[in-house]
């Protein structure tokens, strides 16, 4: 079967302009969380600046037309990542800015985990650990089948590649010679109850999904310039499905927050939010 | 008041015993014409496309059929992911491992998700045989009925079967649809219409209802021959719409006919059994008497054994009336 051409990326982006997105993005998630009272601070400030790369600097997309056909894909498998999420979808225009205000509120288009009956720019629901890579590689088999130039790209949690269906996944992504396809990993080292090497060992990682047959890339999750050269890498690379193991600090960019399992489900009191705000220079 | 000799049913009878087909194969053979039809039908497998049928589409279209593997989850978050790309995707392999290995995934992308993927999954029931309990889907049913967005149907015959695949791949929506091993006796005419939310009158009667679900629906039919010798004149009801139901013709003949039988092959609990007793309570109470397996598993035997252990015949559908009409 003919591969279908690869749309043309955007213009070369600037690392500091995505740099100053990645700090108003941390303002956003800082400020839904305190008003929202709950949601997942540590894991979607480590998402962030992968985030920003893909959104602002990879994927094509069009946020007056969410359903554009020939869109590039992303699936927030790691679902508790929302608030990174819908702050990135705010800024670009999938909606207007002030709804950020709402998450988690009845009635609210910002749902506590991704729901694409709600939000504009959401592909389908996740929140359930372990479940985004098989809708993924269905997604790429699918624009395969209809010859689209889209990509996909799926975010996974690093606890979350604990669960089984992730490795169903990674073996079906070889199997089907998805190259259409790349995961990125968030790997915080952390995770609910702990360090990840102490509640359930997963490395080594990188060897893993080396052997279920990916293409395996790592990089520095915080840095831009590291991040955009290994999209590039997997924008060009055929035949096999890419994974990018982003190396990432748990609540990065706010001192108080950086590395620890407390603050994965835990929204920062008055006093955190204040010292927030003053290091993100709001 | 005993019914006259009911000389159409005598002869739908014999047609019974002279056709047989089995639900699992009509439903692959029409799946491959479907996919002619459609270049967009997908159709994906757990290792078990000569069992489930979807054999025929696969040798037909390579290039679209999709073996997971023995991945159950991962069958069904693939199935998942070609419905948003736009794709028909019929999801196929054992009862047990769709609707219980996967539940979650199919309760959390296909239903919460509310995605066009069509799970259609054999081997429901204890008809399934010498494989025994670990095989034997008694509770996918209920745990179909229960997630919302999920339309449920249970054929009761060959061209049922095929009326209602080909329904499912032209509605937008998650189904499940189970099929069974044993042949079953052709009760429908074509061209068989399915109507979604409608459950069928295949005889009419006025002292008792008899409701069927797949297998025990001829089961049915021949119980209702063996009360009209006996001078009670018994209504069957088709209720191969499991989801949504018909609970307004439920309602009709719980009150013409002030005693209803339910009888599937499955546990009582959750599903034709508890679906009945909920719109009879809440709309019309009457006696109402389930048949089906009560919190067990099954075990190996032959279909016929089993059915028969299990009070899955007609003589136990007829038993059961017998006992429903002592309560009128």
């Amino acid at each position: 079967m003919k591969t279908a051409k690869t749309a043309k990326p955007p213009a070369a982006p600037d690392p500091s302009r995505l740099q100053e997105i990645a700090r108003l993005v941390r303002l956003d998630i800082i400020e839904m969380l305190y008003r929202a009272g709950s949601g997942h601070l540590g894991g979607s400030l480590s998402a962030t600046d992968i985030l920003v790369a893909l959104f602002f600097a990879e994927m094509r997309a069009r946020p007056g037309d969410p359903c554009w056909p020939q869109r590039d894909r992303f699936i927030l498998s790691k679902g508790h990542g929302a608030p990174a999420l819908y702050a990135v979808l705010a800024r670009l225009g999938f909606f207007p800015r002030a709804e950020l205000a709402s998450l988690r509120q009845f009635g609210s288009i910002l749902q506590g985990h991704p729901d694409s009956g709600c939000t504009p720019g959401v592909e389908i629901p996740t929140g359930s650990l372990g479940q985004g890579l098989s809708i993924a590689n269905g997604l790429a088999l699918a624009t395969r089948l209809n010859r689209l130039p889209s990509r996909i790209f799926v975010l996974l949690g690093d606890g979350e590649i604990q669960e089984g269906q992730i490795w169903e996944a990674a073996m079906s992504a070889a199997h089907y010679r998805l190259d259409n396809l790349t995961a990125i990993v968030d790997r915080n080292r952390l995770q609910i109850d702990g360090r990840t090497a102490d509640v359930m060992n997963l490395e080594p990682l990188a060897r893993k999904w080396q052997a279920f047959g990916w293409q395996t890339l790592e990089t520095n999750g915080h840095d831009f310039p590291g991040l955009l050269a290994a999209l590039k890498t997997c924008r060009a690379s055929r035949g096999r499905p890419k994974v990018i193991i982003a190396h990432t600090v748990k609540g990065k960019g706010v001192s108080i927050f950086e590395d620890q399992a407390k603050y994965h489900g835990v929204v920062p009191n008055e006093e955190e939010y204040r010292q927030a705000l003053k290091e993100l220079g709001a | 008041m005993p019914g006259p000799r009911d000389e159409d049913l005598e002869s739908r009878i014999e047609k019974i015993v002279a056709d047989q087909e089995s639900t699992r194969v009509e439903y692959g053979k029409t799946l491959a014409q479907l996919g002619k039809e459609n270049p967009d039908i997908v159709v994906l497998d757990a290792d078990l496309s000569g069992s489930t049928q979807t054999r025929y589409f696969a040798k037909a279209f390579p290039e679209r059929f999709f073996n997971m593997g023995i991945a159950e989850q991962d069958l069904m978050g693939t199935a998942a992911g070609l419905a948003l790309g736009g794709k028909i995707p019929f999801a196929s392999t054992f009862a047990m491992f769709a609707t219980g290995r996967a539940w979650e995934q199919i309760r959390q992308t296909i239903a919460y998700g509310n995605l066009n993927v069509k799970i259609v999954a054999s081997h429901g029931g204890v008809s399934v045989g010498e494989d025994g309990g670990s095989h034997q889907a008694v509770e996918d049913l209920a745990l179909m009925r229960i997630l919302p967005n999920m339309v449920v149907l249970v054929p009761a015959d060959g061209p049922e079967t095929r009326a209602m695949t080909r329904w499912a791949a032209a509605y937008q929506g998650p189904v499940y649809l189970r099929t069974g091993r044993m042949p079953l006796p052709v009760i429908h005419d074509e061209p068989c219409l399915f109507e979604l939310g409608r459950g069928s009158i295949l005889r009419q009667g006025g002292d008792v209802t008899l409701v069927g679900l797949g297998v025990m629906v001829p089961a049915c039919l021949e119980a209702a021959q063996l009360l009209a010798e006996e001078g009670i004149a018994a209504r069957v009801v088709n209720l191969s719409c499991l989801k949504p139901l018909d609970w307004e013709l439920l309602v009709a003949c719980a009150r013409e006919t002030g005693a209803l039988v339910t009888a599937e092959e499955h546990m009582v609990t959750g599903a034709l059994g508890s679906a009945v007793s909920e719109v009879l309570a809440e709309h019309f109470p009457v006696p109402l008497v389930r048949i089906g397996l009560r919190d067990t598993f099954g075990i190996s035997g032959k279909p016929e054994r089993l059915l028969k252990h299990f009070g899955l015949t007609a003589a136990d559908v007829a038993a059961a009336a017998r006992q429903v009409l002592a309560r009128k």
